[in-house]
């Protein structure tokens, strides 16, 4: 055999080995997402945003009471992890470019977006569940807006950096003050990006579970007081699979796939935005 | 007005900015204010005790310890072999057509909630290594192969990134030169992106150690060290996630603390060392 025939064995075979593992790692993948969708349109019904939840054995309980609790707790959490997120992320790019401390807190958090976020379940129930006494809605809230901050924090601070230079000296040219440049160019320009990191660290919050186990906790039937306990998709997914009772487990899957469908369409629309501005360009 | 104004906004962005690095900072001050009596009663006997006994007042992490180490040893062995496959199949193997689909639907699946891989865990996976093992099937294994299930596909999403730094007319040269696919790949990609690749790895890994629901439903949460892999354990934040909201005493609620500190710590330098020593941020979502 030459020299060429082995390299090309070689390369065939270890070509054959990474098609392979990508044929294995799409088959468990795949595997996952046709059981997400079997099991959730199969427990797909009417009743399931009617209804709250029911004692096991009763055929008619819903999620009423987790959907309407976790649009509490994402809604919130957005309402503030994204204009502070935003604001820290103008900090960053327009008032301390290169500076060390902007290196510094850009480095947090880019290590804040991977910590472990029953971390900061753990730190909210030091600081809020316990000092109150009990779980709330607004505990979870402040848990799910800390785990969304760094994120929103550095797609802000990149997409912002993007916007070239030449439109603000313009701005500036024109007597405009520096947040009217921000605001009203800066800003603009930079929209498409923006919204995609917002979507993106919504849709990262929506799917946590750990931080909110121990801050906004579970409760079975609607609550809209966020001074509460509140039930969240997450949480009720989990409780509800791991119970023994079938019909609880169904809707379990419904919650899945509900949750797992927002969370897609999230991460599809945030990617439109940003190809769309591509190609305007 | 004007120039109030305008001080006003940058100051407000200058103080939510710093804010963060107090938060941080305050997260660990807590933490570690809360281990302080867990601290003070175990010393370093709490990571080399191997008894975790609540209703004896007697905490020993040192089993979640061993499951987080295992666990994450074993999703680390599994999913970095499919993970190099998978980015090479992106990146020089698959057509053209091929690539955005597979590469966006790949990245698309590392954003579904690891509450769902644990909740196929427990209802597709468990009940396999079950037949195939025997006992439970909630075990050590279990949490391995989900947890390397789990962090697949945002391995394979980074390093095929890493992968693809390399610039194209390196790999024309290759090829002009009559490489094959694996002659560029192992001469030239992987020794480009080395840095890159090594990096994506340990970060994955640092998600892994901290991972949490993904586990939860698999792997028992019994404190008891066993080589066996097919026998129930727990990890570190599968300990917290069960006992968290029933800790009754102080201690209890101290030791827990202490085992939230130290996975913070843990998590905190793996992804440091990730992030600024492999790889120098160029990638942010």
């Amino acid at each position: 055999m030459t020299h060429t025939q082995k390299r090309i064995i070689i390369n065939d075979i270890v070509m054959a080995l990474s098609t392979l593992s990508a044929l294995i790692g799409m088959g468990f993948l795949f595997w996952i997402l046709s059981v997400l969708i079997i099991n959730g349109i199969d427990a797909l019904s009417m009743s399931i945003f009617l209804n709250e939840g029911a004692p096991p054995g009763n055929s008619d309980g819903g999620l009423k009471h987790a959907l309407i609790g976790q649009l509490y707790l994402v809604g919130y959490a957005s309402f503030f992890g994204i204009p502070l997120g935003v604001l820290a992320g103008t900090y960053l790019s327009e008032y301390s470019q290169k500076s060390k401390v902007a290196e510094i807190i850009r480095d947090i958090s880019d290590i804040m977006m991977s910590a472990p976020s029953i971390v900061i379940g753990a730190f909210v129930y030091a600081v809020v569940v316990a000092p109150f006494g009990h779980f709330s809605g607004w505990a979870g809230t402040i848990a799910l807006s800390i785990i969304m901050l760094p994120i929103i924090l550095r797609t802000t601070d990149d997409m912002l950096q993007l916007v070239p230079s030449t439109l603000r000296e313009a701005a500036f040219a024109l007597g405009a003050p520096k947040y009217k440049v921000i605001v009203q160019v800066v800003y603009r320009g930079a929209k498409a990006g923006i919204l995609t990191g917002i979507l993106l660290g919504v849709a990262r919050v929506a799917g946590e579970t750990a931080p909110l186990l121990f801050t906004s906790f579970n409760d079975n039937f609607l609550n809209t007081d966020m001074s509460q306990p509140m039930a969240s998709l997450t949480v009720t997914m989990y409780n509800y699979a791991t119970s023994p009772y079938e019909d609880w487990q169904k809707l379990g899957w419904a919650a899945a796939f509900i949750l797992s469908m927002f969370i897609l369409t999230l991460n599809i629309l945030g990617r439109v935005f940003l190809l769309k501005k591509r190609g305007k360009r | 007005m004007n120039i109030f104004i305008d001080k006003f906004f940058a100051n407000t962005t200058r103080f939510i900015a710093f804010g963060i690095l107090l938060l941080v900072a305050w997260i660990f001050t807590v933490l570690f204010e809360h281990s302080l009596e867990s601290i003070k009663a175990f010393g370093f006997l709490f990571i080399t005790e191997d008894k975790w006994a609540p209703n004896l007042e007697k905490f020993g992490a040192l089993p979640a310890i061993y499951g987080s180490v295992i666990s994450t040893f074993l999703a680390m062995i599994l999913a970095v072999p499919l993970a190099i496959g998978v980015a090479i199949f992106l990146s020089e193997i698959a057509h053209a057509k091929l690539k955005a689909p597979v590469g966006v639907s790949i990245e698309l699946l590392a954003a579904i909630p690891s509450v769902v891989y644990g909740m196929w865990g427990l209802f597709y996976f468990v009940p396999i290594i079950r037949d195939i093992f025997g006992g439970v099937g909630i075990s050590m294994l279990s949490a391995g192969i989900v947890l390397s299930v789990m962090i697949l596909p945002f391995m394979a999403a980074i390093t095929r990134d890493a992968m693809n730094t390399t610039p194209d007319i390196l790999k024309e040269s290759a090829y002009a030169l009559g490489g094959t696919k694996w002659d560029v790949v192992k001469d030239i990609i992987i020794p480009y992106a080395k840095a890159g690749i090594i990096g994506s790895f340990i970060l994955a890994l640092g998600r892994a150690i901290g991972e949490t629901m993904a586990v939860t439903f698999v792997m028992g949460n019994v404190h008891k060290i066993s080589i066996d892999l097919t026998q129930p354990a727990t990890s570190i934040p599968v300990t917290l996630a069960n006992e968290f909201a029933e800790a009754d005493s102080a201690l209890y609620y101290s030791s827990l603390f202490e085992l939230s500190l130290l996975l913070l710590v843990v998590s905190f330098t793996i992804i440091s060392v990730a992030k600024f020593y492999f790889l120098r941020r160029k990638r942010v979502i």
